[in-house]
């Protein structure tokens, strides 16, 4: 065990599988030399050299697209996309190859490949280097979708999604990658990919969340605690294909449900867990679902940031309207 | 590989022929705005350090070929900038009041001054060249004589975008001048891996027009370089890619730590070529500047630099139902509930 910050069991991960399957490489803008504007690859390229640890030019789309081609061939390619902002540029190979190759060779080629790419809102930064656009993927079929909230999780998962034979986008929350740190098994382990993590177990109401959003709700969890209203949190993990039978059950046993995530409200994450939870356990509902996410708005720049980023309070609040329907 | 432009020579020499297109006011101003570029950049950095502004690209050492650009544009001309021409910007007529709002995290600073036809930065790297090949294809269709300049870096070179816009401009001819500022570095990715050609002007050859390269830190040659290929786009419609040879002085942005993959002697040769301090030579030798005059002058560039920085730090919070205007031309009933439920928890003041 070692104490290690989100990002450096992220390193820890690409390390300890680098080291254990040649077929793994790391590729992207500045991954190499600098090791990574976040230096999540960081010594990855002194360990293993350029052919492993790949800086390329600058394009997105090709870098998602080689990676494709690396995969399909039998490698096992961790592409880097810088920021999230930078994924659309390698959309088309995400959507129209990364997820159909399996079908559209009939089960004869797969895509394992990881995209990798800091996520999300929380730090200040400049445009297009903020978005959370985790819904974008998860619509797409033949995609996983990951995003962790703890360093130990960051590295189990990730080491179950470049194991994975299909292409896992794996969303880094950036603001999570250096506010705490916690013991991480230096070796390999996995968290599975589709379980979700039961976070706290609470009897009065489900919130489920994950990335940034599950600390979040956990404060708010804590603060309806002393009111006596006790919050079960949920931490996805996996945000497609999710954990529909944990949500389910905690819902039937609270009959109240909350969801946080700060990408925008409409057509997000949110809404698919409220449609099967509709779909499955409607008569279990004692009150409306409630939504805590970003606005349907780009994600602000610092001064207003914090006014789109779901807080505690607003959690808190959502709490109490639905405990007081 | 073609032969590269150069006007200003390092000892601040020219042949006085080929400038005489420039008038001595011009000299003059090319100078106070590289200056005021230069200062506001510094001013920009220190302000970061402090916390009272937020991720910046610098763009020290590259003046002369902001300056160059945003002169050689005619007020009708349409300009399209990365982020790394905040410069080129400011001699178009943004406002840099405006540009420390936008690198503080206010987006109101986003908003170009009445009339203008500059886009706003573009961060995604590439894609406004897009947006400036279409800029100039809509005033091919509708007859507008003038031109579109774009301005990226050579790590641009390698996305699709730029090889598309290129090629839809030679297939179209478009009024369209792509300005490369090649600064050597693509943050951590010196130019020999970003590109196996030796240059990026000959790439032109690929869509059928002219490339050609230019000393970036030689403000007359950049002047006079992308003033006739506008020229040769607005009247001829033909297309042209302009490489400007420069050298980024500072860290990718304030983010990067350079000293991680370049060292002190990578710079040095570049310190030699300080596009500032050449046309200083030259103003001395042609117009006898002095350390007198150069003191003074700092002085007032300095204090409108200040001043500049008091009128962006006087500018009110913006409210936080701010986020939710300028989305689309009409409000939806989505955004109306959701700003209700901003306001609602903010108080009214957030209105
Ligand atoms: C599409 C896209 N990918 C990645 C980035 C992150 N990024 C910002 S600037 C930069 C390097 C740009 O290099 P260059 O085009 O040479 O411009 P310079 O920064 O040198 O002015 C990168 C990779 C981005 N802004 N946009
Ligand atoms: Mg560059």
């Amino acid at each position: 065990m070692a104490r290690m910050s989100m990002v450096e069991a992220i390193n820890s991960a690409l390390d300890v599988m680098m080291a254990k399957d040649d077929r793994v490489v790391v590729m992207g803008e500045d991954v190499g030399v600098d090791g990574g504007v976040f230096r999540a690859t960081v010594n990855l390229i002194d360990k293993y050299g350029d052919q492993r640890v790949i800086d390329t030019p600058l394009a997105e789309s090709c870098i998602v697209g080689t990676a494709v081609g690396m995969a399909i061939y039998g490698m096992r390619p961790v592409a880097e996309i810088q920021f999230e902002g930078f994924m659309f540029k390698a959309y088309d190979h995400i959507y129209s190859h990364a997820s159909r190759i399996r079908r559209r060779s009939y089960g004869y080629f797969g895509v394992p490949l990881v995209v990798r790419a800091p996520y999300g809102a929380g730090v200040r930064a400049l445009e297009h280097h903020s978005d959370a656009p985790e819904a974008l993927f998860c619509h797409i079929p033949g995609l996983k979708v990951v995003i962790p909230s703890t360093p130990s999780d960051a590295k189990g998962l990730l080491i179950s999604a470049i194991e994975d034979p299909d292409t896992v986008i794996y969303l880094e929350p950036k603001r999570l990658y250096r506010l705490f740190k916690e013991e991480v098994p230096e070796e390999d382990y996995r968290v599975p990919i589709g379980q979700a993590r039961l976070v706290r177990e609470g009897r009065d109401l489900t919130i489920v969340a994950y990335g940034g959003m599950v600390q979040i709700s956990e404060k708010a969890a804590q603060h309806v605690a002393d009111e006596g209203v006790d919050v079960e949190v949920i931490d996805l993990r996996t945000v497609w294909p999710f954990d529909l039978e944990a949500i389910i059950k905690s819902v039937t046993k609270t009959g109240r449900l909350v969801i946080v995530h700060e990408a925008p409200r409409s057509f997000g994450v949110g809404a698919e867990i409220s449609a099967l939870v509709a779909e499955r356990c409607l008569v279990s509902l004692l009150a409306p679902i409630k939504r805590v996410t970003g606005y349907d708005v780009l994600p602000p720049l610092a001064k207003l940031e914090d006014y789109n980023y779901p807080d505690p309070d607003r959690v808190v609040r959502a709490i109490h309207e639905t405990m007081e329907f | 590989m073609s032969e590269m432009i150069s006007v200003l020579k390092l000892d601040g020499t020219v042949d006085e022929e080929k400038i005489k297109a420039i008038p001595e006011d011009l000299i003059h101003k090319m100078y106070r705005l590289m200056v005021f570029t230069r200062q506001w950049n510094a001013k920009a950095l220190s302000l970061q350090r402090q916390g009272r502004m937020g991720t910046l690209a610098s763009v020290r050492g590259q003046e002369a070929s902001n300056i160059g650009m945003g002169l050689a544009l005619e007020p009708t001309d349409w300009f399209c900038p990365s982020f790394r021409e905040t410069g080129a910007q400011i001699a178009r007529g943004t406002s840099p009041k405006d540009l420390y709002l936008y690198f503080a995290g206010d987006s109101r600073g986003l908003r170009p001054p009445e009339g203008s036809r500059d886009l706003p930065i573009c961060i995604t790297v590439g894609s406004h060249l897009a947006h400036a090949a279409g800029i100039a294809w809509g005033a091919k269709i509708r007859g507008e004589k003038i031109a579109v300049l774009s301005s990226s870096g050579d790590g641009s070179t390698s996305q699709g975008d730029f090889h598309e816009s290129l090629n839809f401009a030679g297939v179209f001819k478009l009024p369209v001048v792509f300005a490369i500022q090649n600064n050597h570095w693509a943050i951590s990715v010196p130019f020999e891996k970003q590109t196996a050609t030796k240059t990026i002007s000959e790439k032109a050859c690929a869509y059928g027009f002219d490339g050609v390269r230019v000393d970036g830190n030689d403000v007359f040659a950049v002047y006079l370089t992308i003033k006739d290929r506008l020229n040769i786009a607005r009247s001829e419609f033909k297309p042209a890619l302009v490489e400007l040879v420069t050298y980024r002085m500072d860290d990718h942005t304030t983010a990067d730590d350079a000293s991680r993959y370049r060292t002190e002697e990578m710079l040095a040769p570049w310190r030699e070529k300080d596009p500032i301090d050449r046309l200083r030579k030259y103003l001395t030798a042609k117009f006898g500047w002095d350390e007198k005059k150069e003191t003074a002058f700092l002085e007032e560039i300095s204090a409108e630099v200040e001043q500049t920085v008091r009128d962006f730090e006087a500018e009110p919070h913006p409210k936080p139902t701010d986020i939710f205007e300028h989305l689309y031309h009409d409000m939806p009933w989505h955004l109306k509930e959701q700003r209700e439920e901003v306001a609602r928890h903010q108080g009214e003041a957030a209105r």
